[in-house]
């Protein structure tokens, strides 16, 4: 799985979907560089259900705080558990080691409301901007 | 004007306004409305230290306090002996005049401080991890109320009626806005629901007595909900910590521990609590890291919980950890240490036993036992009288007498008896009682 | 700060009161027991081990003077900490806070017997109201942020008598301290930001927009957190109460105003005053402080339990305890910090009217010499005339030359100088908030301009020199993420593994 893969919402979570319709769940490199150094993740548990754009949990920094949304609707089917004693794998490896949950996808269709990687690109830039 | 805490003069300030580019100091304050600006101001005029001195030390004189009169006043102010160390140690401009240790690199006297108070609260309670400091006793039981919603994502709040009716009030205005449920249990006759998140206790109960924690405990646990402890500090010298019993969040009033009664404050709340619940915490934390040598050191951490951090999402909105008193409790824990601390509890106990052993053999006057019947340094008496005027008669004889519950106990007077009070104290009082009930 | 303790001392300064403990030693003596001795309760309700610290009296002094030398601190440095007012705090305050007749009474004697304290009470009571024209105010809480609390309950209790369940928002500026929304949020509303103007006075129209029939009212720092004074609060004031709306006022930035405008002639409902700032009282290293609510006609039959009363009887003042009307409670048990009281009415008697209105002018005499001798070294955000503090960013430093306002605020301490508040407000990039207070003379405020613009050269010369900085201290700078990834609270027996 590569970032270009990926489909990305504006609240700055990304998520891939595999060949089985279970989503993975991450937030981008671009978020995890605004934050500076993750030291806690709080995340759902398996078996919770999110909606798309609903709260999914709440990640620390040392001097920032964010809540995460979930970028797709679905029934939770796995969680990153090594982020509770490795929080810096959010900081280093967002796309692969700092994943956060699986989901299992109620309705495939709303990747529709999720932005390419290119897309995003342009978003971050925009709203850096202003 | 000038006065000792403004050190530029008229000279000065010509000046300085020079190099601002400003004609006269009015300038400065143009911004505010014409019409409201520069207001009547009708404060007393400027006195003289030497004046002023006389004044407040005359304000002072008409107070009736603890030591020029005895006093077995008590029921979450107590009157116990303060080392002479430990206002030396706070009086320290370093330390009292500091502000928060925002900068670790200029504050590590604070900081290590704050982690030698969290290490003792933890050593005492026997709790996991303890916070800095919160305001005062009721506030940090307030505060643990919100805290055991938080965890449990429940909406209620039980509170055993034999809690301090002050706490009690103190938790009913934190709650009200947040839509928390207050109730107000009895034991005995205590059933609670499932939507409860937390039962809240004191030990020694308000009264006096020790409650059965134990049986308290399974109670809260059985449904679900937390356990608040609000605990006596000094009893802590001899008695059971609450991590014995169970307790899921411990809270407590620190005064008794170092601190003067200076008529209900500064003093300095302690909460404490399980390791899982850390992150849900209200207050300063202190931890311990390393700089970037590799040397040890402390630094405010845990920020992400705070209100300059997560503003409306916060655990709390506190920003102090009344770091000040939290220092003269820390000194005087160094000070008393192991062995101290056992030794006050127990003069404490005996010599309030003695009190009542006396006060028991008055015609007219009984014991009236709550809980397990099993008291530390307060109890609770019924007198012949209203206690009002047992307190008037007392005054009369040079004691402050005791704290008037008889709005929950018929003709009670909670007493309180400390190392403070020596056996001709106690002997007065309970003669001067005897003279009350023989009239 | 003087020359630092790089020797072993040093280290052994640093060792915890646990690792010095040797059985048998003590600290402190008492009485032996002068009475019978009774049974102890069952031994199950014993505890067995007690673990505190064995140390002798003279360590324990030596330990925390030791530390103690680890901080800056007012009497020690110059600390032109924004939005903190790091005043000099006069002794003769404490000396009065300490005297027997006020620190060994009890809260709850009887009022008849503690007349002179309730006195004392009553005084600054009426003093605060006169100086920001409320009509009434309560000492009960214990911070700036507990009177946040309070004045913020007083306005939900006023919403909901007037049956007004709906006001749920409350507006706040996004240059307010954190502690308005976390406050507003523990009184039961919601919070909406309300966005500063190009000059950073309140955006009107934005403003007009955001009052409806849900309006609970607004929370605003006057002089803002820029440091400037909101030359549109009237129409500020005037909007949020004509939509039926509370006008909240946080004091933090009193000291700008004393004598030269009263709130309640703004239009301000509530206000609380951090007297910990304004009046003079030390911050103690955190703590304790005091954080009066200060109401206006509408809202002052809400405040907090007890106020203190005064009434005439057969010719003598007689003071006491009461409960207002529509009283929200209870903000703790007792009556407040009188401690901290004792030493803002020890600092407002000595100063007198007079004296109490030339606090400010100087104040802002001082901020404003600041900052025309730093706006050609230090980018200024706002051109115009400062209040009692001015924000300078380090914008044009990070660009130019990497180097940080925490890079800046880290090298002043190698020079003795305590940093500036930074990063906040949060509107203003690398912000470095400068308050001098009017207790710093000329002759500091000199040297302090001159460290800042050596400071400034620096940062172009040898941008290393502050990245690494501060120096001489006895820590370099802290691993901050390490702190919180691994939570380590409390000393624990070097056998135990740590966690």
């Amino acid at each position: 799985m590569t970032p270009d893969q990926c489909k990305y919402s504006s609240e700055h979570e990304w998520v891939y979907l595999d060949d089985d319709g279970v989503g993975l769940v991450g937030i981008s490199q671009h978020a995890a560089d605004s934050l500076g150094d993750v030291v806690f993740v709080d995340l759902p548990i398996v078996g919770d259900s999110m909606t798309q754009f609903g709260k999914m949990g709440e990640i620390e920094s040392v001097k920032a705080f964010s809540e995460l949304f979930s970028p797709v609707g679905g029934e939770v089917v796995e969680v990153n558990n090594i982020l509770n004693d490795a929080p810096d794998l959010v900081n280093e490896s967002p796309y692969e080691k700092g994943w956060m949950i699986k989901i299992k996808l109620n309705d495939a269709s709303e990747l529709d409301n999720l932005m390419t990687m290119s897309e995003y690109d342009n978003f971050v830039i925009q709203s850096e901007g202003n | 004007m000038s006065s000792p805490f403004t050190p530029n003069t008229e000279e000065h300030r010509k000046k300085m306004l020079a190099t601002i580019g400003m004609d006269s100091v009015e300038d400065l304050f143009k911004d505010i409305p014409e019409k409201v600006r520069n207001p009547n101001l009708n404060l007393p005029k400027a006195m003289s230290e030497l004046d002023l001195r006389a004044y407040a030390s005359e304000l002072s004189s008409r107070n009736v306090s603890a030591g020029e009169y005895t006093s077995f006043l008590g029921a979450g102010s107590y009157w116990h002996h303060i080392p002479a160390v430990v206002s030396s140690i706070a009086s320290r401009g370093e330390f009292m005049t500091a502000y928060t240790p925002y900068q670790p690199e200029v504050s590590q006297g604070t900081l290590q401080v704050a982690y030698e108070f969290q290490s003792m609260i933890c050593q005492l309670t026997g709790m996991d991890v303890a916070n800095a400091g919160m305001y005062d006793g009721s506030t940090s039981l307030a505060e643990a109320a919100l805290m055991a919603c938080r965890v449990t994502r429940r909406n209620k709040v039980a509170i055993l009626n034999s809690t301090s009716p002050l706490y009690t009030d103190v938790l009913d205005t934190y709650v009200q806005a947040p839509g928390i449920d207050l109730e107000i249990v009895e034991e005995g006759h205590m059933t609670l629901g499932d939507e409860i998140a937390c039962l809240i206790v004191q030990q020694p109960n308000f009264f006096g007595y020790l409650e059965d924690m134990q049986n308290l405990a399974n109670i809260a646990h059985d449904a679900g909900a937390l356990l608040v402890v609000s605990v006596d500090p000094v009893s802590l010298g001899m008695f059971n910590p609450p991590s014995d019993y169970g307790a899921d969040i411990v809270v407590a009033e620190g005064q008794g521990i170092g601190v003067p009664m200076s008529y209900g404050g500064p003093y300095v709340g302690i909460f404490a609590c399980r390791q899982e619940f850390v992150r849900q915490m209200p207050g300063r934390i202190v931890g311990k890291t390393l700089d970037t040598q590799g040397k040890e050191a402390y630094v405010l951490t845990l920020q992400a919980r705070e209100q300059h951090i997560r503003r409306e999402h916060a655990t709390s909105n506190i920003c102090t950890s009344v770091a000040l008193i939290s220092l003269m409790m820390t000194v005087y824990l160094a000070c008393m240490g192991k062995q101290g601390m056992r030794k006050v509890a127990e003069l404490c106990y005996h010599k309030a036993h003695y009190a009542a052993s006396l006060i028991s053999a008055i015609p007219g006057f009984s014991i009236v036992e709550y809980g397990t019947g099993i008291f530390f340094r307060e109890f609770t008496v019924r007198c012949p009288v209203p206690p009002k005027e047992v307190n008037q008669s007392l005054l009369e004889k040079g004691i402050i007498g005791g704290f008037d519950v008889s709005e929950y106990s018929e003709n009670g007077l909670l007493l309180c008896v400390t190392e403070m009070n020596s056996r001709e104290d106690i002997e007065n009082l309970s003669d001067a009682l005897r003279e009350i009930g023989e009239s | 700060m003087t020359s630092p303790l790089f020797s072993k001392l040093e280290q052994e300064s640093r060792k915890l009161l646990m690792d010095r403990t040797v059985e048998g030693r003590i600290g402190a003596t008492l009485p032996d027991l002068d009475v019978p001795e009774f049974d102890l309760p069952p031994s199950n309700l014993i505890r067995e081990d007690l673990p505190l610290p064995e140390v002798s009296e003279g360590e324990i002094v030596r330990y925390f003077t030791q530390i103690s030398q680890y901080n800056f601190s007012i009497d020690n440095n110059f600390y032109p900490l924004g939005s903190c007012t790091m005043k000099y705090n006069p002794k003769l305050n404490d000396l009065v806070a300490s005297m027997p007749g006020f620190s060994n009474i009890h809260p709850l004697q009887d009022d008849a017997t503690v007349q002179g304290a309730l006195q004392l009470v009553w005084e600054v009571q009426e003093y605060l109201t006169e100086i920001t024209g409320m009509a009434g105010t309560c000492l009960t809480p214990m911070a700036g942020a507990d009177g946040e609390l309070a004045g913020m309950l007083m306005a939900r209790a006023y919403h909901l008598d007037r049956g007004d369940d709906q006001r749920k928002v409350v507006l706040i500026p996004d240059s307010a301290h954190g502690t308005n929304p976390a406050s507003a949020v523990m009184a039961g509303f919601t919070v909406k930001t309300l966005p500063s103007d190009s000059e950073g006075n309140t955006d009107l129209d934005a403003l007009q927009e955001s009052v409806g029939d849900d309006l609970a009212g607004l929370m605003i720092t006057l002089p803002s957190t820029l440091g400037l004074f909101d030359r549109n609060i009237l129409e500020v004031t005037r909007i949020v109460r004509e939509s039926g709306g509370i006008v909240y006022g946080d004091g933090a930035n009193l000291n700008a105003l004393l004598g030269r405008v009263k709130m309640g002639d703004l239009g301000f409902d509530v206000i609380h005053s951090n007297l910990h700032k304004t009046f003079s009282t030390p911050h103690g290293g955190g703590g304790p402080g005091a954080g009066p609510v200060i109401a206006g006609p509408r809202l002052v039959d809400y405040l907090p339990s007890p106020v203190i009363c005064r009434e005439n009887i057969d010719g003598r003042s007689v003071f006491k305890r009461s409960n207002p009307g529509q009283s929200i409670g209870r903000m703790g048990a007792f009556q407040g910090n009188f401690g901290v009281l004792a030493r803002a009415f020890t600092y407002i008697r000595s100063l007198g009217g007079e004296g109490i209105r030339s606090i400010s002018d100087d104040a802002v005499v001082n901020a404003n010499y600041i900052l025309e001798r730093l706006k050609d070294s230090f980018d200024l955000p706002y051109e115009r005339v400062c209040m009692h503090e001015v924000v300078f960013s380090a914008r044009n430093l990070k660009n130019n030359c990497g180097v940080s306002a925490l890079d800046v605020a880290k090298r002043l301490i190698d020079y003795g100088v305590h940093p500036p508040t930074m990063y906040f407000p949060l509107i203003v990039e690398e912000a470095l908030m400068v308050e001098p207070t009017e207790t710093e003379s000329l002759e500091t405020l000199d040297t302090f301009i001159d460290i800042m613009r050596t400071i400034s050269e620096e940062a172009h010369s040898n941008p290393e020199l502050l990245h690494d900085a501060p120096h001489f201290t006895p820590n370099t700078r802290l691993d901050e993420a390490r702190a919180a990834r691994f939570p380590d609270l409390r000393w624990r027996p070097s056998h135990e593994d740590s966690e």
